[in-house]
């Protein structure tokens, strides 16, 4: 196991710096100026220059490279050429919204899947089962910008029942705050509930088919209760794993959601940035999001070698 | 035997975009480069069939033409993935617990670990917007995808008899790859292909709602939806129709893909009846 | 998750929650881009002067809406014979948001730091004639020229020209400290920024008691924050198309002012095929102006035939030297040798008037067999290639500072169009004081320009506000990125 775990943990920090290295490269090659952006049209050739000098855009590129990475591992993602904030705050005030957004999304995403799964599962080969097949199909197929689309026209401009948009912050109580995000929520946790229900279908109908299952069929169980009292449990695992995948995805993959909902988040922020060619604020915020991917694929291979020792082998 | 149902309406829509995508080459209703301005946004009459959009052109040609764009991308996305992640899955599994095993693997990690809207943004910000570059941003996230399944599936055929007779008759692993275990896996990876043939229209329609994707005069449903955004409510249909052409066609081809694994994968078939 | 709940409070808007508790003293005003900080001395981007000119920071001089350049901080000023010393006199009692006094030190430490060497203003030309800032007491300070400059008043009333402090500069970024009759209260990054009446001001206090600025880029998202009466205002509505539903609608009304924007297709004089006035020619007899008009910009904008606003009274109406004419384009092109026509790039910046107006113009381009490969690029990508770099061939642009005709003199220019008169007459024009010269000489610019093709002139942009029914008081037009709320008030 500790064999096991040192591989793990330089395989770890091997991608980590590749990680590092590739976002810093392709962020770097990205045309323009970050200085020539912000000073327009009429700047003067001596204007750009004393400005790239002021925001220590003179400093060649792998010396640039390497104060980024040492202050990363002091927890400091440098300081926004446009905006002129450190980056982790930036970074915080975003999350405040980001954060929130992932986890009603995934909540709804769960509410609607578990149920739809597992009587998806239990109706199997019945009219049930293909309704619920059938609306997950179309879930999956739905685009969520178009979704988002029309969830605005319907329900804040003609029902107005939700603002249009935009965040009011959390000082006002909690449910002014919730409110605001319940749109963008239920649009971006439609395709994922389709997914969600799909696997959570899938999943079961393996487990109805393994030997305990029968077993307790044999003890006299019905199918349901079958259902209820083990298959689900044991299902859960392939799906936590499709969870944990979505809510990564959730909290990054919101960029055209906030931007219809004007949702001042972390996808937009990498947005604005990319546009305004803050460099290191895209750097950082990417380099956070893969990092916290890996961390996480990490964590998750260590819990599943604790649990079966013959995955301490590749297989 | 029966078809699966699914499969027979999966196949009827995708047969409907790709003959619709197909007879543009050689005909459409309307030139879709001749604006007519004064003649836009007309709802949809016998002239018309699908109304016109914003600038007066027929949306019904535009749809065809867009479908063009859309199974083009896709296709060739799902291609780059193919091309390059089977023969690293492959090479993955004939080489299990190796230390290339080992950086394929992470690798592939690496590449399911980035934000992909984001690094497409910044691909078309290095190379500038447009069909091409979207392929590529949409290709590169198939890679990992048919890596890890080539491999997952190829492992499964290494301890079988049949392998171990070839091996045992002096075929090396990449030949044995190629003339025994590709032909086993096909199935899989056609039905995986047909998945992410159709995460490829909802990525390409993605890239160009946000302006990234095919440019101009190029049709594209994901920019005719962006150009609808704000007439939907002065002439819905412009906001509509392109929308449930994503739809229909995302919905067929995964129809598809289900009815093609009930079709072709006997396990799975044992397993639900 | 301590610091997470300060931030959370931090972010609060409760003093200016809720339309029903202060409906009529605060307003929701929306624009479409966030500016990247809030120093105006300090970046190009129209969307700091939107929020901070004259709500936060005020100048020596400023614009009125209809252009006009009024007193500002400035009360009034003595010019010399030679109109080389300006001594401006200032008003009595201004003090900055933090207490300390506004007075002829602040001056000398802007004006100073602007045209510093290591100065990062945007428009550092604007202060490239002032040679020497005198104090000469509190209320009097003295700008020495080189040489004479007749738009010093115009260029002082710029918003990369208003007054700071030495004490408070330091900050301005992000707590911007002027002497205005708002004060700066907080800032949401990525959401809104608040502002509050300043109690201490000078002049006519506001009206408004508090306003929010929200930050809405989306033009779905635009209509439907209006239509749900999220927001009350939104100044540059990004969507043309939606205004008659606002106009039909009574809880509305839309304003529709003019801009400084020149909306031109630039052609690339230095390079091959344009580098030839016919082809330049046959490309501005190829293109249906009201047509991109009605089709990119729903009807609005005035078609112009050179580079100078409408409004302005010396404009000289040329659209007629560039009629819509595809036969007569044809016709140049083959006696320019290209009876086939000819590929080129069209590049275009952001804005719809370019991405719409661009796919308008490809077409009518490609009527006359001139092919475009359109290259849609973001800002900073358009500026280091297309406006720095000079690759293009074709680029849509709306050129928004006020009388800048003085672009063409310049052979460096991204359109790198290389004419001596028209260098002679712009410095003939610089020296000259004469107001019926001067209108001379900029109409024979104008002409001059027209009559050589450099460009082919669109239309000069306008600029679409909706409001509620009843506020009163918002600027119709905007002679400079302003969203002026001083004057705003509901009924």
């Amino acid at each position: 196991m500790i064999r096991y775990t040192v591989g793990r943990l330089v395989s770890l920090c091997l991608s980590l710096i590749v990680a590092s290295m590739v976002i810093f490269t392709v962020v770097e090659v990205v045309p323009g100026d970050p200085a020539a952006y912000m000073l327009g049209v009429n700047a003067r050739p001596d204007t750009v220059a004393a400005l790239r000098a002021e925001l220590g855009l003179d400093v060649p590129k792998v010396q640039r490279y390497l104060d980024w990475t040492a202050g990363m591992l002091q927890g400091d993602f440098g300081r926004s050429y446009t905006y002129r904030t450190p980056v982790s705050q930036m970074i915080l005030d975003r999350m405040v919204v980001s954060l929130p957004l992932a986890v009603l999304a995934l909540g709804l995403t769960i509410l609607i899947a578990f149920p739809a799964g597992i009587y998806a599962a239990s109706r199997r080969g019945k009219l049930g089962d293909a309704g619920v097949m059938g609306a997950t199909q179309l879930g999956v197929a739905v685009p969520n910008f178009w979704f988002a689309m029309i969830l605005v026209l319907v329900f804040a401009v003609n029902l107005r029942w939700v603002s249009a948009g935009g965040f009011p912050g959390w000082g006002n109580g909690i449910w002014p705050g919730i409110k605001a995000l319940i749109l963008p929520a239920v649009a971006l946790a439609l395709p994922q509930a389709a997914i969600l229900a799909r696997v959570m279908r899938s999943s079961l109908l393996d487990m109805l088919g393994e030997d305990f299952i029968r077993t307790a069929r044999a003890k006299g169980l019905s199918r349901r209760q079958a259902l209820w009292r083990h298959a689900v449990r044991n299902a859960l695992i392939p799906v936590l794993t499709i969870i944990g995948l979505q809510f990564s995805f959730l909290l990054a993959g919101g960029i055209v959601i906030e931007q219809i909902f004007y949702l001042p988040g972390l996808g937009r922020l990498i947005f604005q940035a990319i546009s305004s060619r803050d460099l290191i604020v895209v750097e950082s915020v990417v380099m956070l999001l893969v990092g916290l991917v890996i961390i996480v694929n990490f964590a998750v291979d260590l819990a599943y070698a604790l649990v079966d020792p013959r995955l301490r082998v590749r297989a | 035997m029966s078809l699966p149902r699914t499969l027979i309406l999966g196949a009827l829509l995708t047969v409907l975009f790709l003959g619709g995508a197909l007879l543009s080459f050689v005909w459409t209703p309307y030139d879709i480069e001749l604006l007519d301005i004064p003649n836009r946004l007309h709802a949809p009459d016998a002239v018309n069939w699908l109304g016109t959009d914003h600038l007066g052109r027929d949306i019904l040609s535009m749809i065809m033409m867009g479908a063009r764009t859309s199974i083009a991308v896709a296709l060739l996305a799902v291609g780059i993935g193919m091309g390059i992640g089977v023969p690293l899955g492959l090479t993955a599994a004939a080489r299990r617990g190796s230390l290339l095993d080992e950086v394929i693997m992470r690798g592939n990690d690496l590449i399911f670990a980035f934000p992909s809207l984001v690094i497409a943004i910044l691909i078309t910000a290095v190379f500038g917007a447009g069909a091409a570059n979207a392929i590529i941003a949409i290709g590169i996230f198939n890679i990992p995808v048919f890596a890890r399944v080539t491999r997952g599936a190829a492992l499964s055929f290494w301890s079988r008899d049949f392998i171990l007779a070839a091996r045992v008759a002096g075929k090396n692993k990449a030949r044995i790859s190629v003339e025994h275990i590709l032909p086993n896996i096909a199935n899989l990876l056609i039905v995986q292909g047909t998945i992410q043939f159709s995460l490829g229209i909802l990525a390409e329609a993605a890239l160009s709602y946000i302006g990234l994707g095919a440019q101009p005069p190029t049709a594209s449903w994901g920019r005719m939806l962006a150009d609808a955004q704000t007439l939907a409510s002065i002439a819905p249909h412009v906001a509509l129709i392109p929308g449930l052409a994503i739809v229909l066609m995302v919905l067929g081809l995964n129809l598809m893909g289900d009815g093609l694994r009930d079709l072709l994968d006997p396990r799975i078939r044992v397993a639900r009846t | 998750m301590k610091r997470l709940t300060t931030l959370m409070l931090a972010g609060s808007t409760a003093l200016f929650a809720g339309a029903a508790l202060a409906q009529h003293t605060h307003v929701n005003v929306a624009m479409q881009l966030e500016p990247p900080n809030l120093d105006p001395t300090a970046g190009a981007a129209q969307a700091i002067d939107s929020v901070v000119y004259s709500n936060i920071y005020e100048g020596l001089t400023r614009f009125m809406s209809d252009g006009s350049v009024v007193p500002g901080l400035a009360e009034s000023w003595d010019i010399s014979e030679d109109g080389l010393t300006y001594t401006f006199h200032l008003r009595d009692g201004v003090t900055f948001h933090d207490g300390t006094t506004m007075d002829a030190e602040d001056v000398k430490f802007t004006l100073d730091r602007a045209r510093a060497e290591d100065s990062t203003n945007a428009q550092k030309a604007l202060f490239a004639n002032i040679a020497e800032v005198t104090v000469i007491d509190p209320l009097t300070v003295q700008v020495t020229l080189s040489a004479p400059t007749g738009a010093l008043l115009f260029n002082l009333a710029w918003g990369d020209a208003v007054i700071v402090a030495p004490e408070s500069i330091g900050e301005a970024a992000t707590h911007p400290i002027g002497t205005g009759a708002f004060m700066f209260a907080d800032w949401v990054q990525g959401d809104h920024i608040n502002i509050s009446r300043n109690p201490n001001y000078w002049g006519t206090p506001a009206a408004l008691e508090t306003a929010t600025f929200r930050f809405i880029a989306d033009p779905t998202a635009a209509f439907a924050a209006l239509m749900a009466e999220d927001v009350d205002v939104f100044v540059g509505y990004p969507a043309p198309e939606n205004l008659p539903q606002f106009e039909a609608d009574p809880r509305f009304q839309v304003l529709v002012g003019n801009t400084e924007g020149e909306t031109i297709l630039a052609m690339n004089n230095g390079r091959e095929p344009f580098d030839n006035p016919l082809v330049r020619q046959a490309v501005a007899h190829a293109i249906d102006r009201q047509a991109v008009i009605d089709g990119a910009m729903y009807g609005l904008g005035t078609p112009i035939g050179t580079h100078f606003a409408p409004h302005n009274p010396d404009y000289v109406d040329l659209t007629g030297l560039s009629n819509y004419d595809p036969e007569r384009s044809r016709a140049l092109l083959a006696e320019a040798g290209l009876p086939d026509g000819f590929t080129t790039t069209l590049n275009l910046p952001p804005p719809s008037y370019a991405r719409r107006g661009g796919e308008i113009i490809a077409a009518q381009l490609r009527a006359v067999g001139i092919q475009t490969e359109i290259n849609n690029q973001e800002w900073a990508q358009w500026l280091e290639t297309t406006f720095r770099g000079r690759d293009f061939g074709l680029t849509i642009v709306s050129h928004t500072e006020p009388m800048d005709i003085n672009i063409y003199a310049n052979p460096e220019y991204y359109f790198q169009y290389n004419n001596p008169d028209l260098q002679a007459l712009m410095t003939t024009l610089n020296e000259t004081t004469d107001p019926a010269r001067r209108t001379e000489l900029l109409q024979q610019a104008q002409t001059i320009i027209a009559e050589d093709y450099v460009n082919a002139y669109l239309f000069e942009l306008a600029v679409p506000t909706v409001a509620r029914a009843g506020i009163e008081g918002l600027w119709l037009n905007q002679p400079t990125a302003a969203i002026d709320l001083t004057a705003v008030s509901w009924p």
